[in-house]
């Protein structure tokens, strides 16, 4: 199912903000998950998980390595989803 | 026409199982982070932050993992009252027991004072005990056993490079041991068990024994020993995302409602993983959760016995109480049970 990229943004927003506490307010396209949001890799992986459960796209192993800023993993599941 | 084949055993009544007694055994010796740290480049901050490890047990080089299976076992035998003549079948769950043949189960059953029971060992890593569980329920269900003893064993520190940063830290030894034995009512709830083996690959030793055996096609020079590796986020994932699901089933097959658990003891694989668990589980929060990883690291087949144990003993969980049992680890295996506990 297609998805845009301000409704990725908001959902992913808000399970970063679940998984690891930070704020919705912070979670903004050019920030790095590591270095600006301190989401570590396991949280990383629970964040992985329930973005492919609510956006129904599959994210491989692989490609998580990849998504370094909170655009690149919008981007991905905009992608995916199409 | 087939041969009739009858069982002429006396027939009785359904038969049904529980655990009678937990014993565990942990290593005198206890390790720090700070020790750990001594052969990993980490900090006793970043241990305790990704595992929520904050010491471990390590076994000594004289300390074998038999040593360490029977002290459990005696402990459990002593606690069920009864005596070690009546377990009928020894079950021994490792990864690190350093025979081929014959089973460490074998060595035990001596060692107890029970040279004639029937004794295997089982090979499903972190979900072992519970496999063992399983197993004995049905054995004891079926009329083929009437006590048997399930022990999970690990001296994992024998298949653990201590200079490997991602698993140097997490791995540990001990044992745990339980008598099962028969029961008036059903004291052991269905088991779910299976796996996930297209992902064998993410928890494995490096290398068959082979590669250390010259004049082999497969010897490698430079394989000095075939330690244990595991790709932990492949790991963590599957056990986040596919384990609560399996948790899940055990309760739904045993008709019990998480709101009525009276403990939860996972697997004690990685602090974090416990926690993503009850969040996905939706575990209510009166439920005692299990976070024996605190003191005592990863230690595969002997973690849940011993987090069983050391919540009965310090009152967090009672006899007599209901709790969810899960293991899941290297093959990728896992099974899962709902247990009166002893």
């Amino acid at each position: 199912m297609a998805h845009s990229a301000e409704e990725v943004l908001a959902g992913l927003a808000a399970i970063v903000e679940e998984v690891a506490g930070i704020p919705v307010s912070s979670v903004l396209m050019d920030k790095s998950f590591t270095d600006d949001l301190d989401v570590d890799s396991l949280s990383m992986v629970e964040v992985v998980v329930a973005a492919e459960e609510k956006f129904g796209v599959k994210i491989p192993d692989d490609e998580v390595k990849n998504l370094v800023t909170v655009g690149d993993a919008v981007n991905y599941i905009v992608k995916a989803g199409l | 026409m087939p041969v009739e084949i009858n069982d002429l055993r006396p027939q009785q009544s359904e038969k049904f199982a529980r655990i009678r007694s937990v014993g565990g055994y942990r290593p005198p010796r206890v390790v720090t982070n700070a020790e750990v740290c001594e052969h990993i480049d980490s900090t006793d901050e970043w241990i305790r932050e990704r595992s929520g490890i904050e010491e471990r047990h390590w076994a000594d080089s004289a300390e074998s993992v038999v040593d360490m299976a029977v002290k459990a076992a005696e402990k459990a035998i002593s606690r069920a009252n009864i005596s070690a003549t009546q377990i009928s079948t020894v079950i021994v769950a490792t990864i690190s027991y350093p025979y081929q043949t014959p089973s460490a189960a074998t060595d035990v059953a001596l060692r107890i004072g029970n040279p004639s029971a029937a004794a295997f060992d089982i090979s499903a890593a972190c979900a072992g005990f519970c496999y063992g569980v399983g197993l004995a329920n049905d054995l004891i269900c079926a009329g083929s056993a009437e006590y048997v003893l399930v022990i999970g064993v690990e001296k994992l520190t024998d298949f653990v490079d201590i200079n490997d940063r991602s698993v140097g830290f997490l791995f540990a030894d001990g044992a745990g041991a339980v008598i099962i034995g028969p029961s008036a009512t059903r004291g052991i709830g269905p088991t779910i068990w299976g796996g996930n083996a297209d992902a064998r690959e993410a928890i494995r030793q490096k290398s068959s024994w082979l590669s250390l055996k010259e004049g082999d096609p497969h010897h490698n020079v430079e394989m000095a020993w075939p330690n244990l590796e595991q790709q932990g986020q492949t790991v963590f994932r599957w056990a986040v995302y596919q384990m609560p699901k399996i948790a899940t089933m055990a309760l739904e097959a045993a008709g019990v409602e998480a709101k009525d658990l009276d403990a939860f003891i996972p697997h004690q694989a990685n602090a974090r993983i416990i926690d993503s668990m009850v969040k996905v589980l939706k575990l209510p929060s009166n439920v005692p959760v299990s976070r024996d990883i605190r003191l005592s690291g990863n230690t595969s087949a002997a973690s849940v016995p011993l987090a069983m144990e050391a919540m009965l003993e310090s009152g967090e969980a009672s006899s007599g109480g209901t709790a969810l049992l899960i293991g899941f680890g290297a093959g990728l295996v896992y099974a899962s049970q709902v247990v009166q506990l002893p």
